[in-house]
């Protein structure tokens, strides 16, 4: 099961560097959120991804998952959104300021 | 239990969620910011003596003992470093009255301040590596704020690229996090050391190492400081100092502590890579402040050459090259904010940052010019200033270690921090006033200010003997780990 995850993960990564690397404002922040999209998915992954009861005690199982990497996510989650929003936001006021998303034309402008 | 260790996060996250409140009473802001700034400087003094009579201070938040809860940790380098961080942050405050503006001051920035501050002490504090991550996501959204805050062109560029840097950086620091957790089973900093000493370090371990090296690389400008030097010239200088002088320490921070606590069994391996990383970035960076002409980039090129400084004396590693790191570090962090008030009030009285447009400021405001010339000196190391004795511990161990070539670079680098800081001197202040009329501006506080940093500047090299005995306390637990140790996982 965790190979399958390491190939998603992977993908993900590769996807949104690509993206990351490209020359629109707006695929960098989509290629950032695959980012992070990877990186909790490779958290979930790499705590073990064995059978047992969601980590709520009143299911009385003999196993439950690990209740922390989910607690991280969570966390992780949060504060990516929030960025992920202030980066939204930035793109659209630099659009507004700049008259463009092209990160060529940005720099060229300045000189 | 000691609840004294929490004051330095709660006061400032306090003192910023009262000021959310204030948007449009900018005195009462900065009088509400000042009595924070201060109580916080009187907080920070107490945990630093306490530390240094009774050792390490922990305190395991909502009563979990380690390592299933939260802890906080004090030891002798995150108190000084927290000391420090208070009177730095104190100063660019005051600063800050003068520099910044009605129009920043009403829409939150001393919100920001404060919650940088946050993020910063909280990154000292925290035995926890998680917890640290959170810390640090608190630090950049505040920095993310502060360094578009006013919107024009230049900062909406800069804040662009600075946010993509720090996000990919973030993501890797999440992705170790989790490669950490899958190898070693634990997020407390004493526990994964322990554990870590364990199993040996090795394959695995030292993959997530280097992972954890180049996050941090990334935030303190070490080798990867592509970012730096175009972010740190878009926001107003009382913001720059500000970054200058804390958040890339925050990064050096990280790196001394991951690499002396928890990654500490394989020297030879990471201390390598830290050693040539180290290398480059003095190169690097020196050759920078001697390329430009402009203000901002010379003085964000010093911030990366002194983080090169830092990372060199960590990866020496012997007592004495720890101590001087942790000097200077400590020198560092008043002596960049210094540099950057200082740098602002020469834009200000030149009405320009290009150097080729100034001159003859020594004649309207010699109080400046002879603090920028002590700054300069100090800087470079010149003994009675408080740049020489970290600089002599540092080459002294690295010596002591055998890295010749690495001490030559280092003692290179501060001929030329010396030599772009002169040259600033030179064509700034001597020479002849530019035909177009200088703008009439007061910098009578600023230069108070900038004046009380250079008092202390000088007292720490004077007393150089006095503030050793603290440096040697903090360069104790970072030689031992099993100090940290034992202080957090006691019972």
């Amino acid at each position: 099961m965790e190979w399958m995850m390491a190939v998603a993960v992977g993908v993900l990564f590769t996807v949104g560097v690509y993206l990351i690397l490209s020359k629109t404002l707006l695929r960098i922040v989509l290629g950032t959120s695959l980012l992070t999209h990877g990186v909790h998915l490779l958290l979930l992954t790499m705590a073990g991804l064995k059978k047992g009861a969601a980590p709520v005690l009143g299911g009385k199982a003999d196993a439950y998952v690990d209740p922390l990497p989910q607690a991280l996510i969570l966390t992780s989650i949060v504060i990516s959104f929030g960025v992920t929003a202030f980066f939204f936001v930035l793109a659209y006021r630099a659009y507004q300021a700049h008259g463009t998303d092209e990160l060529d034309n940005v720099r060229e402008e300045e000189q | 239990m000691n609840n004294l260790l929490v004051m330095p996060v709660l006061i400032p996250l306090c003192t910023a969620v009262l000021l959310m409140f204030l948007k449009e009473q900018v005195l009462v802001q900065r009088w509400i910011s000042t009595l924070g700034g201060i109580l916080n400087l009187v907080v920070s003094v107490i945990l630093a003596a306490r530390i240094h009579h009774e050792g390490i201070q922990t305190l395991h938040m909502g009563g979990w003992a380690p390592p299933y809860g939260i802890v906080f940790v004090g030891d002798m380098f995150a108190a000084l470093l927290v000391l420090t961080a208070s009177v730095v942050s104190l100063g660019i405050l005051l600063y800050s009255f003068t520099s910044i503006g009605a129009e920043r001051e009403k829409f939150y920035y001393y919100t920001f301040f404060h919650f940088l501050l946050v993020g910063v002490y909280g990154s000292f504090l925290t035995g926890d590596i998680f917890n640290l991550f959170v810390f640090f996501e608190v630090m950049l959204i505040s920095s993310y704020a502060l360094i578009s805050l006013g919107g024009i062109r230049l900062q909406l560029r800069e804040t662009s690229k600075y946010l993509l840097i720090n996000i990919v950086s973030s993501t890797l620091f999440v992705a170790a996090v989790a490669y950490l957790y899958a190898a070693v089973g634990t997020l407390n900093m004493a526990h994964l050391s322990q554990r870590i000493h364990e199993a040996g370090q090795g394959g695995v371990l030292n993959v997530i190492a280097v992972l954890f090296l180049i996050v941090f690389a990334l935030k303190a400008g070490l080798f990867l400081f592509f970012w730096l030097p175009g972010s740190y010239s878009a926001p107003p200088a009382a913001v720059r100092a500000l970054f200058g002088a804390l958040l890339t320490k925050v990064g050096l921070y990280a790196i001394i502590r991951t690499f002396t606590l928890i990654f500490a069994e394989d020297p030879d391996f990471t201390n390598g890579w830290i050693a040539w990383m180290a290398a480059a970035t003095m190169i690097l960076g020196s050759l920078g402040a001697v390329a430009y002409n402009d203000i901002p980039r010379i003085l964000n090129y010093n911030v990366i050459v002194s983080v090169g400084f830092v990372a060199f004396g960590l990866s020496a590693g012997t007592p004495d090259a720890l101590d001087g790191a942790v000097f200077y570090l400590l020198h560092d962090m008043l002596g960049k904010a210094l540099m950057f008030i200082l740098g602002g009030l020469m834009i200000a009285a030149a009405g320009t940052d290009r150097l080729e447009h100034m001159g003859g400021l020594i004649k309207r405001y010699p109080l400046l010019g002879w603090s920028f010339f002590a700054l300069a000196l100090a800087l470079a190391g010149i003994p009675p200033f408080s740049g020489f004795p970290g600089k002599v511990l540092i080459i002294r161990g690295g010596l002591d270690a055998g890295m010749l070539t690495l001490s030559l670079i280092g003692l290179g680098s501060s001929l030329l921090v010396l030599y772009s800081l002169i040259k600033v001197f030179r064509l700034a202040f001597w020479g002849n006033m530019p035909d177009t009329e200088p703008p009439k501006v007061k910098l009578k506080s600023g230069t108070a200010v900038a004046a009380g940093l250079l008092v202390l500047v000088i007292l720490m090299g004077l007393g150089a003997e006095r503030v050793n005995t603290y440096v040697s306390q903090a360069g104790e637990v970072l030689g031992s780990p099993r100090l940290y140790i034992e202080a957090v996982l006691k019972e």
